[in-house]
């Protein structure tokens, strides 16, 4: 554009992550980050590297390196969400990115406007990412078909939450390295859950034995198409696990035909301390969050020893960080494609 | 007047004539298959010299949206969009806006069809008021206003009792009842195929068992009470098998395919492609032979296409909140031609699917060329190679899988009654 041509030369954001963070490698992702389905090993291994280094700027007394200063950052959550949204939120502020959220409520949602027309609207604004959560799995595809700028995927109904994923993956690495061989458990509603299918993705993609556990009627067997393993009881999952991740049971399922009961499901899914037990000594304990205590995971071992949620829900933001130096620092250095 | 429609190879499954003929109209009807250069005298004719002359195809599953939604389409551009594809009657659906649960609707659909319409349209009245499955609307009225049929396509007659009562009183009329397979509860949530894919995609699934529990339904309550039952827009294996096995050991139970469901695999979802979004859904390789398997042996009846016009409303949006359906009218013929050209079906039992086997289901004179038969055809290039384009489709929807597919044959010319409707020479001409 011929405005930027005019303007002094700032320093690229190779330049000034450099600056703030030191040399890396990492494979490029592609324009948009819609899942993590179809990564390799090596892209999903390079998000991880970079996220390592953005975890150190967390870590410092000043939070905030002027890597994406000048850049914009639309969070369009069409779905309630309170960690993903502000995870997204910090990330982009500590990279210096200014940003702005569009909600559900409030919005022109309300009035009837399309999650296209939305869309379409905020690009004419020129952010250089959109972020979006919606209850509608393909939402990103979708969109992404459609707008010039990156879409990152924050969730889309049951399809991906490929930033979670990733999270989760960093979590696991930092506590246990490499993840090849290790046993990784995940149990709950599989079937609605977009959390369950980025670490399938992920986990098999960086060599995890990944076994999955859920009531029969919240479960598929395609999940084993992957590479899965599953089972209709907790207990084998479980054993031995290095790996336990609990996934939130919806509350509205209660009564329907899926579970009889939140009571009889927390009876023969839910995370005890005798349970846990049965995993590995030094097993950790991940939830995606929102946790509904006393229901998949009782309070004893959400707060417990082994529980690694709320390092999660730090990893989070470096993670993010990560995401977008990789596509807006990153991408718009790049030739778009 | 004296219409020749000249040295074309006439294709007429009621008579199993397969040979070149000169077909002599008069007053709009077939007044002789003549041999070719014997008739001298004519008023017009028409060249179909290299081509193939078929009874004009009939289209028994059409949504037509008028009255009601006619920014989506009308009888006038619904019957320009199946004269176009070589369709020369059409069975329009009751879930018009109002339904078409009475005789002042079916009075209109049939005032619009003679004023504006191309081809014969033939309206299907509601079984249930509403269509809501609640109470029976009133059939005899709709029969004695015009209605040939009676569904409530789109919406499954859950209530068994309801749907018993719907075979029984039908009868009086002679009216045959098309019924959509669909148990609720299974699909409630869905959609698209429930399998492997759904699940990868995040969708919700409707499975093919949806389907077949209320095949299986309906062909006992078909066997039962004895009367007529079709079974609209077949998809599974599992439906399919149920329809030959009750064929043959007596229930009087006929049953139509869709193109998109013969032709298509759930694959074409792909990256939530909303154009592949109908119901029932596209279904499994395996479900899809076993499509193949029935129009060929007998068990499937006939074609019909379940032209379903949505706008861009409707379908340039999230997968999930898209309308089920997709357009059909402008593709039927050369989707069914693939068939036969891989070797699926002889041609004179194409010709079958496409016209006679609705016509003896519906119970109408048409989809024949004997002589004394009305004068529907359509004269075929099946070779003919041509790009399915959004801006040449005359329909008002766009919402077709086979954008832009690399069609092969197509109807050059119909005719309805003796009188040319569509001529693609003139439309070229027209166009160009």
């Amino acid at each position: 554009m011929p405005e930027r041509a005019t303007s002094p030369r700032p320093p690229t954001s190779q330049e000034s992550l450099d600056f703030a963070i030191g040399e890396h490698h990492a494979p490029l992702l592609g324009k948009h980050l819609l899942g993590l389905e179809g990564l390799s090993r090596e892209q999903i291994q390079g998000v991880l590297d970079v996220a390592r280094r953005m975890k150190d700027v967390s870590e410092r007394p000043v939070k905030k390196v002027p890597t994406l200063r000048g850049k914009t950052v639309v969070c369009l959550f069409h779905e309630a969400s309170t960690r993903t949204r502000s995870s997204f939120e910090i990330a982009a502020k500590r990279l210096s990115a200014d940003t702005i959220n569009v909600g559900g409520s409030g919005s022109s949602t309300t009035k009837g406007e399309t999650l296209l027309d939305t869309a379409l609207n905020l690009e004419a604004m020129r952010p250089d990412a959109i972020v979006v959560r919606h209850s509608e799995s393909g939402a990103c595809n979708f969109l992404a078909r459609q707008v010039e700028c990156p879409v990152i995927n924050a969730g889309d109904g049951a399809h991906e939450h490929p930033s979670q994923g990733l999270l989760d993956l960093f979590t696991m690495q930092e506590r246990l390295g490499s993840l090849e061989g290790l046993k990784v458990a995940i149990v709950g509603d599989l079937l609605h859950s977009r959390v369950v299918r980025s670490n399938l993705y992920g986990l098999r993609a960086l060599g995890a034995e990944v076994h999955l556990c859920g009531p029969g009627t919240l479960i598929s067997p395609w999940f084993e198409s992957y590479g899965a393993r599953l089972h209709r009881r907790i207990e084998p999952a479980i054993e031995g696990a290095d790996v336990i991740m609990m996934l939130r049971i919806q509350r509205e399922r209660q009564g329907t035909s899926t579970i009889p009961s939140l009571r009889e499901y927390e009876r023969f899914f839910g995370l005890s301390p005798a349970r846990v037990g049965l995993a590995k000594p030094d097993v950790i304990i991940m939830h995606p969050g929102p946790m509904n205590r006393g229901v998949e995971i009782s309070p004893e071992v959400a707060d417990g020893p082994y529980s690694v949620i709320l390092d999660q829900v730090t990893n989070g933001v470096a993670v993010r960080m990560a995401l977008l130096y990789l596509l807006v620092a990153r991408g718009s250095d790049a030739p778009r494609g | 007047m004296r219409l020749v429609v000249e040295g074309g190879l006439v294709i007429d499954p009621s008579s199993r004539l397969e040979e070149a003929r000169d077909v002599v109209i008069e007053d709009g009807k077939v007044v002789a298959l003549a041999t070719p250069g014997e008739v001298r005298v004519a008023d017009q004719r028409l060249d179909a010299r290299g081509r193939w002359v078929l009874p004009g195809l009939v289209d028994m599953h059409v949504h037509l949206r008028e009255p009601g939604e006619e920014h989506k389409e009308t009888v006038a551009s619904g019957t320009h969009a199946a004269a176009a594809g070589g369709v020369t009657t059409v069975a329009c659906m009751a879930n018009t806006i109002p339904v078409n649960d009475n005789a002042a609707v079916t009075d209109y659909i049939l005032r619009k069809a003679k004023s504006e319409g191309l081809v014969n349209v033939l309206p299907i009245g509601a079984v249930t008021r509403g269509l809501k499955g609640e109470e029976l609307a009133d059939l005899g009225e709709l029969a004695e206003a015009g209605c040939i049929a009676y569904s409530d396509d789109g919406q499954p007659v859950m209530n068994s009792r309801l749907a018993r009562n719907a075979l029984e009183y039908a009868r009086s009329f002679e009216r045959l009842v098309i019924s959509h397979c669909e148990d609720r509860n299974l699909t409630r949530g869905g959609a698209m195929n429930e399998g492997d894919l759904s699940v990868k995609l995040g969708l919700g699934g409707m499975p093919s068992v949806a389907e077949d529990v209320m095949v299986a339904r309906d062909i006992a309550l078909g066997a039962y009470t004895g009367a007529r039952i079709h079974i609209a827009h077949l998809s599974t294996a599992g439906a399919v098998e149920m329809v030959r096995r009750a064929k043959r050991s007596g229930v009087q139970v006929t049953a139509e395919a869709t193109p998109h469901h013969f032709t298509l695999t759930e694959e074409a979802v792909g990256d939530y492609d909303t154009h592949a979004k109908m119901n029932p859904p596209l279904r499994s390789r395996r479900d899809r032979e076993a499509l193949l398997a029935g129009l060929a042996d007998g068990t499937i009846d006939a074609i019909a296409t379940d032209h379903a016009p949505h706008d861009a409303t409707c379908k340039h949006i999230e997968f999930g909140l898209a309308a089920f359906g997709v357009v059909g009218l402008e593709t039927v013929l050369p989707l069914t031609l693939d068939l036969v050209r891989k070797g699926v079906l002889s041609r004179t039992r194409a010709v079958e699917l496409l016209g006679l086997g609705a016509s003896r289901a519906l119970g109408i004179a048409k989809g024949t060329l004997a002589v004394g038969a009305d004068a529907d055809l359509a004269i075929v290039d099946p070779d003919l190679e041509w790009v399915f384009q959004v801006d040449r489709m005359r329909s008002k929807s766009r919402n077709s899988p086979f954008t832009g597919y690399k069609l092969r044959g197509r109807a050059v010319t119909t005719v309805v009654s003796g009188r040319v409707v569509h001529d693609t020479a003139r439309t070229q001409a027209r166009e160009g």
